[in-house]
């Protein structure tokens, strides 16, 4: 097998998308939790956002694929629970990214999602706050849907997990 | 301890979720307004998430595949309490259904993150701030319901009255299930009663509701179903059923 670099693999992985969100990668997002190289094989654990998020799969196919793309022959994919996927994980870089995409970012909550559920969310396209929540519950299930009362536009929020 | 009452419960837990979802699945399409149409598909893809978790376990214990689980058992072997499997209702008793169980999860889930067994701790973990979105959606609803227009109330009130005693056997401890509780792998299913009891009549009463009196579970077996179980499976399974060997598309 080529001989790989740790670097090359997260780089590798850098570039897979998130299917639902094309601008952010798996890396970004924190999904992507450790890759480890074991003789011929390299072990690439991730984790999921929300359990039922019907892009998983679709990201682990992806992952094997974009490995095997490199030249590993053996790739395994494992999933991991502990500790459970924060939105607090979401890079910096992403976080700007998410905006431009016209999603709010979650808030950082440190651990403490229960006190935090902020109704005063900053409008993706114009900043302001003058915003409302039309539904808690979005398109994705790690999306809220907001209305911006300043620029009259509806947008979405990654919610805080 | 044997992992026999272990697995029967896991399986539990996963049938649960795995109804549940599946008839606020069915609201996709019929809700009353657009949002809620988005928030019961949410609920019924987070809670069919959450089955997963619960199956995928289950799996561990028998190496018995998630797939045949939920497509090729009948309703005999299905262990979920009868209160998930009763017919979504009306719009009322969908979300107090949903309000009661999600309740009920807030409660057990802190507990179960406590389980010291290591798998279950962790699924619980990862359950429970999902949950939080849930409780906050349909606590709210309940109470605009409860106090809003005279209809809305009276269908609030029926909802209440027929799913009282069937929401009580989420309580009643499954045949083993004390050898858990010693080892505490699972919380004692009466002392969640009592923190659920004293939450739930609280925000009903403030939604204006009057909570039957009855302490009684209407079912104690989870091994006995409504008629309405085979109907929802027969739904359910018809494609996987009539495809057993799957479709290249």
């Amino acid at each position: 097998m080529v001989k790989l670099a740790f670097d090359d693999i997260w780089r590798a992985l850098d570039e897979i998308a998130d299917p639902e969100i094309p601008v952010v990668s798996l890396v970004e997002m924190g999904i992507v939790r450790d890759v480890q190289i074991q003789n011929d094989a390299v072990i690439v654990s991730m984790t999921p956002t929300f359990a039922g998020c019907p892009a998983f799969e679709q990201m682990r196919a992806a992952i094997v694929e974009k490995l095997r793309a490199l030249g590993v022959e053996r790739v395994e994919v494992k999933i991991v629970l502990t500790p459970p996927w924060s939105s607090d994980w979401i890079a910096e870089s992403a976080r700007a990214k998410l905006k431009s995409f016209g999603l709010a970012p979650p808030p950082q909550h440190g651990g403490n999602v229960q006190l935090f559920f902020p109704d005063a969310v900053a409008c993706p396209y114009c900043n302001s706050t003058n915003t409302r929540v039309t539904n808690h519950f979005g398109p994705t299930l790690c999306r809220a849907i907001y209305f911006c009362r300043n620029c009259q536009q509806p947008f979405e929020q990654f919610k805080p997990l | 301890m044997t992992n026999l009452s272990l697995v029967f419960k896991i399986l539990a837990l996963a049938d649960d979720e795995l109804i549940l979802g599946h008839r606020n699945s069915e609201w996709a399409g019929h809700a009353p307004i657009l949002e809620e149409d988005i928030a019961f598909a949410n609920l019924a893809l987070d809670e069919l998430g959450h089955a997963q978790l619960w199956y995928a376990l289950y799996q561990e214990f028998t190496d018995t595949e998630p797939d045949y689980l939920v497509f090729f058992r009948g309703a005999a072997d299905y262990r979920n309490a009868q209160f998930v499997e009763l017919p979504k209702g009306d719009w009322a008793f969908s979300m107090l259904r949903q309000y009661l169980f999600d309740t009920y999860e807030s409660i057990a889930l802190p507990q179960l993150v406590k389980s010291s067994n290591a798998r279950i701790a962790e699924i619980a973990a990862k359950i429970r701030p999902e949950e939080m979105y849930h409780l906050r959606h349909t606590s709210n609803w309940v109470k605009r319901l409860g106090l809003g227009t005279a209809e809305s109330h009276r269908r609030m009130q029926n909802a209440l009255d027929e799913l009282w005693a069937y929401a009580l056997q989420l309580f009643v401890p499954l045949s083993d299930e004390q050898e858990l509780i010693d080892a505490k792998v699972m919380p004692d299913p009466r002392v969640l009663q009592a923190e659920w009891e004293s939450q739930v009549v609280a925000h009903l009463s403030a939604s204006g509701l009057i909570v039957p009196a009855t302490r009684e579970p209407i079912a104690t077996s989870r091994t006995q179903h409504t008629e309405y179980l085979t109907a929802l499976l027969a739904e359910m399974q018809e494609v996987a059923r009539g495809e057993v060997y799957g479709v290249e598309w």
